[in-house]
């Protein structure tokens, strides 16, 4: 461990970097968030064309995509052709992206980091219910993330592939045949892919209101790729084994630490 | 720059300040790119580079083309008529007994006539398939006719080798299409003139029009007044609008 790194003052250090986020990861990560937008973006404006989805039963419309004044207020209507411009020219960079990252993340062992297990559905009830204040204590992380983010960030690449497939499904249906064939149909291909978008959106609110919570040096770290963290004191070797600190008490957080 | 597991608070200000001033530069930089999309000259009604995404689309796509991948077909108790979405050049009052195609070479002589009777001799085929409209929408239908690459061996002879496209227009010339040759040589490719077993109604395209799953809905022009063979793309109503010209499904 490195724990001699000391001060300008010559104290010992109370705090490090930890790498969490690599380079590669960061680019992408930060590439991705303008590509989706364009996507949902120019995706819209096709859905404006035909929008037909509703949530309902039976022939009680609960709600509507979309009402008319979301189209007004983000400038989507009669936008077709430019919309598939966009569309069908960014849905190619979005893709190269999310390859890369799946590459990526791959080639680095980076995954592990991210795959859930057996234990990961509990775990990540433990966390919901922990972030709603309805549990006090903290579920403790396996590595990097808790149990709710392997789950939510796994589940979202998939999301993304599932985004990318169902899109080519629908993009070329008689080209590409067995994948039209796999999703149930060009229609069914088509709602596939609309859910997927709205998925997406859930994620996107959930992750920024999470990140919100989870602080600034959580945040810079996606940035800089270094999280400051803070040296617990029983980490600390003293140079001068006589002035040792005393044992800290164990707190609730370094049991999770 | 390699990055270790771990660094001292120093180091990681360091690198902080030349991420966030990277970070800093990769937007202002995605900002200007953005910009630069948007602003660009336009090529038939979107900006140029969009243009050239469609066209390398395009290229990608004519080139995955197997003559042997079939759009899906149905059952015909799954067929309906179709509902009526394009007018473009049906406005005009049409005499459908003195109805006459005409089919032009790529230099714009004129190589024959022919009368609905002439299209109805050539081979029948029937299909049921999945009609896709460009503004999301699919409905089955089903429709009768003859191949056109059966109609088009008439004129085998009269035309050159390096034919790449078919243009169709109405008879008004207000509506027109150009579609690529290996599209139009497919096998689900027909001049229609049944649809569901009765002759197409005017509003769907009487009392000929072409039907094909590969294209999408703005390509399969209604009431073909003029068929001319091209050696290089054609006009095309919708893809001067801002559209893909190629359209393939």
């Amino acid at each position: 461990m490195t724990v001699h790194t000391s001060t300008e003052a010559g104290q010992p250090a109370t705090q490090k970097a930890v790498l969490k986020h690599r380079r590669g990861s960061r680019w992408m990560h930060w590439i991705n968030f303008p590509l989706i937008v364009i996507m949902v973006w120019s995706g819209l404006r096709i859905y404006w064309a035909e929008d037909v989805y509703a949530f309902g039963i039976l022939d009680w419309e609960w709600f509507k995509f979309f009402p008319e004044s979301f189209y007004e207020s983000l400038d989507l209507n009669r936008r077709l052709a430019r919309g598939l411009a966009f569309h069908f020219n960014f849905a190619w960079l979005f893709t190269i992206n999310g390859l890369a990252f799946v590459i990526y993340t791959w080639r680095t062992g980076e995954w592990r980091e991210l795959a859930p297990n057996r234990r990961s559905l509990r775990g990540s009830l433990d966390v919901l219910l922990h972030d709603l204040r309805i549990r006090k204590e903290e579920p403790p992380k396996r590595g990097r993330y808790n149990e709710a983010q392997r789950l939510t960030y796994s589940l979202v690449i998939l999301l993304g592939a599932l985004a990318i497939l169902s899109g080519f499904a629908i993009f070329k249906p008689t080209q590409v045949f067995p994948l039209t064939w796999i999703l149930g149909g060009y229609t069914s291909a088509r709602v596939i892919h609309f859910t997927v978008t709205i998925a997406f959106m859930l994620f996107f609110v959930i992750h920024v209101l999470q990140v919100a919570r989870a602080g600034w040096r959580n945040f810079t770290s996606m940035v800089t790729g270094y999280e400051l963290v803070d040296i617990e004191p029983d980490d600390i070797e003293p140079d001068d084994p006589a002035g040792s600190a005393e044992p800290p008490e164990p707190t609730e957080e370094s049991v999770y630490a | 720059m390699p990055e270790e597991p771990e660094i001292s608070v120093e180091v990681y200000r360091q690198r902080s300040r030349r991420s966030l001033l990277t970070g800093g530069a990769a937007v202002v930089a995605g900002l200007f790119g953005w910009r630069w999309v948007q602003t660009q000259p336009e090529t038939n009604n979107i900006p140029s580079v969009l243009r050239s995404g469609h066209e390398l689309n395009e290229s990608l796509w004519s080139r995955l083309f197997r003559e042997d991948h079939q759009a899906r077909t149905f059952d015909r108790e799954a067929a309906s008529i179709l509902r009526v979405n394009g007018r473009l050049g049906l406005k005009s009052e049409i005499d459908l007994d003195n109805w006459q195609l005409t089919v032009k070479g790529p230099d714009g002589t004129e190589l024959g006539r022919h009368e609905l009777d002439d299209i109805k001799r050539l081979p029948y085929h029937e299909m049921t398939i999945e009609h896709k409209c460009i503004e999301g929408w699919a409905q089955i239908t089903n429709w009768g006719g003859a191949r056109f690459s059966d109609f088009m061996a008439l004129y085998e002879n009269q035309l050159p080798d390096n034919i790449s496209h078919v243009y169709l227009e109405t008879p008004d010339g207000r509506y027109y299409v150009s579609v690529d040759i290996q599209t139009m040589r497919h096998k689900q490719t027909l001049l229609a003139y049944d649809n569901l077993g009765e002759p197409i109604d005017e509003l769907h395209g009487a009392p000929l029009r072409l039907a094909t799953p590969l294209k999408y809905g703005i390509k399969q022009l209604k009431r073909i007044g003029e068929i001319q063979f091209l050696t290089e793309v054609g006009g095309d109503f919708w893809g001067e609008r801002g559209y893909d010209w190629y359209a393939g499904l």
